[in-house]
């Protein structure tokens, strides 16, 4: 994010919180400060919970570190399952959606059809539950028994995905292409570009950079919808975790479950916040 | 401080009081009376028997008097319906005196108070669930059966390795899905489903090629629930051990030894038989298939 101040002021900005950065022993003593006020609170959380009445029928139940092992087998494979299911959805709405946004942007009379095709779609996906789009499709249509047509849940459940997601990520990109000047477009158009290749090589490189996190941030969210695919009988993670505890009345599973999608969604989230401050840095490089 | 630092402080107060209030004290008290005096049986309300099932339950374990066919325990139709109302008898209840709740599988076993007696819905007895709650003597042993339509490919298995090319269906926690794990061992993992109705669903989608299930739910889906599916067999092989149906209790509930003095006394006079014989049939004319 870029700070519109500064951009408009071109340079540091002088009203608001400094964002200097602050001088050695400053920071030291932030720091100390923080360290101090987690480690209090969190000392006095952990205290309450583990010397609360109940927390040993909860330990037993959520935290059995036997349990936790026991189940982790079927449990990573069926995560594993999550993980190929996403990077392949991830993939195909990225392209999917990146194409609804571009139609939705062409200007002029002409392409009304297909703006308003890009529309009604965008509309309807996104007023549907995912989870009801994923039963329709993964029950509904393989039930119709169409010659040609794949039965598998997982094609299905991967549809559905792809389908619901795109249409949200397609608005993402939508914010993305217009918030590109629109004297650039104006630019290519002049030195002869067609519509399409204006968006193509002018605007949409230059809205993607602008959308990268909200691009990521909906990456992560795919990650954990990825599970909803249980409803179809599919056996990944979370599913996993839950035919552990039907058998054994034992939550374990689902702690082990949740490491695991930590485990991949965290570095995620910090790649995301990396990546935007870097990227407003350089801009700041260029605007200074 | 900053407004900033302000949020921040009571974001921190408020989740501290959410973890405390989190962290509730549970009534972990069990007086151990031990006596089944009517005055004295350890209630959740007083005077009255609180049960929960499944909802909707199904028959055969819970039926309805208004055509429905089905999910009305105070009917008193169905076996496991008729059990409890029996059971409550024994124990001195009023039949306007047991009362019903319903609860699914899983809120059952989350941990904390509970605010019914016992729990009934075909919960199978196994080691691993006794560690976490306390079950009943059994009240049922069941057998399992392959359900299809009759033009699947399996249609005639005759033993457990005409199984092996399947892909089977289960409902979650269910001794079923055990039942394929371990004894019929696909080649394909089994699907495993919330409902039986999802089972339906996925026999339709062409999914799988067939589901396992208790006999007595074989019966009421064939008959019911999924128009043109047959039994296929009932199976012969047990799974590791026999697949025994008890009432579940919240650990430590003085209840249990009660309701098993009383389940062992309509076992002797004959009520459990008769009401096995009323609602759970066994089928003579179902196929067997061998291990």
């Amino acid at each position: 994010m870029t700070d519109p101040v500064e951009e408009l002021v071109g340079g540091p900005r002088l009203i608001g919180p400094p964002r200097s950065p602050r001088s050695r022993e400053e920071g030291a003593r932030g720091a100390l400060i923080a360290a101090a006020s987690t480690v209090i609170f969190l000392g006095v959380a952990l205290w309450v919970i583990l010397t609360s009445e109940a927390w040993p029928a909860v330990q037993r139940q959520f935290f059995n570190w036997d349990r936790m092992v026991e189940s982790f087998p079927d449990i990573a494979g069926g995560f594993w399952l999550d993980i190929r299911l996403f990077l392949l959805a991830e993939v195909l709405i990225l392209t999917i959606s990146l194409v609804i946004a571009m139609i939705r942007s062409l200007r002029g009379p002409a392409f009304f059809p297909l703006r308003a095709l890009a529309i009604t779609f965008i509309d309807l996906i996104r007023g549907v539950p995912i989870i009801l789009l994923i039963l329709l499709l993964g029950f509904g249509v393989p039930a119709l028994q169409l010659p040609g047509v794949p039965r598998s849940a997982i094609f299905w459940g991967l549809t559905a995905l792809v389908i619901s997601y795109s249409a949200y990520t397609a608005e993402v990109y939508r914010a993305g292409i217009e918030s590109v000047h629109e004297s650039q477009r104006m630019s290519a158009r002049s030195l002869g570009l067609t519509q399409i290749q204006a968006l193509r090589y002018v605007i949409v490189p230059q809205a993607i950079r602008n959308v990268i996190p909200a691009l990521l941030n909906g990456f992560v969210s795919l990650q954990k919808d990825v599970a909803l695919v249980f409803v179809l009988g599919i056996r990944e993670g979370v599913r996993e975790a839950d035919i552990y505890a039907a058998r054994t009345f034992n939550y374990s599973g689902y702690v082990t479950a949740t490491i695991l999608f930590l485990l991949v969604s965290v570095p995620v989230a910090r790649f995301t916040d990396w990546y935007t401050d870097r990227d407003r840095r350089r801009k700041q490089a260029v605007s200074n | 401080m900053r407004s900033s630092t302000w949020a921040k402080f009571l974001i921190l107060l408020v989740a501290f009081a959410m973890l405390a209030a989190a962290c509730g004290d549970s009534d972990g008290d069990s007086g151990a009376s031990g006596s089944c005096e009517f005055e004295e049986l350890e209630l959740v309300t007083e005077g009255k028997l609180t049960v929960a099932t499944g909802e909707p339950a199904f028959p055969p374990w819970v039926g309805d008097n208004d055509g429905n066919g089905f999910d009305d325990p105070t009917s008193k139709l169905g076996f496991e319906a008729g059990i409890v109302y029996a059971l409550a008898e024994e124990l001195g209840f009023a039949e306007a005196d047991v009362v019903w709740v319903r609860t699914d599988f899983f809120d059952a076993i989350a941990p904390g108070p509970k605010d019914w007696d016992f729990n009934i819905q075909q919960y199978s007895i196994t080691a691993d669930r006794d560690e976490i709650m306390d079950f009943s003597d059994p009240y049922y042993t069941t057998r399992q059966a392959l359900v299809l339509y009759p033009d699947s490919p399996f249609a005639g298995a005759t033993s457990t390795d005409d199984l092996k090319d399947a892909i089977l269906g289960a409902a979650i926690g269910t001794t079923s899905l055990d039942f394929i794990e371990d004894v019929i061992k696909p080649d394909t993992d089994p699907n495993v489903y919330d409902e039986n109705v999802d089972l339906e669903a996925a026999m339709n989608a062409g999914q799988i090629d067939g589901l396992v299930v208790d006999l007595p739910a074989a019966y009421y889906i064939t008959a019911a629930q999924v128009e043109g599916s047959i039994i296929a067999g009932q199976f012969e092989a047990e799974a590791a051990a026999p697949d025994e149906y008890g009432m579940l209790f919240a650990e430590g509930n003085t209840l249990v030894g009660c309701i098993n003095d009383a389940l062992e006394t309509i076992k002797d006079s004959g009520k459990l038989q008769e009401l096995e014989d009323t609602y759970l049939t066994q089928g003579g004319g179902i196929p067997t298939i061998s291990d």
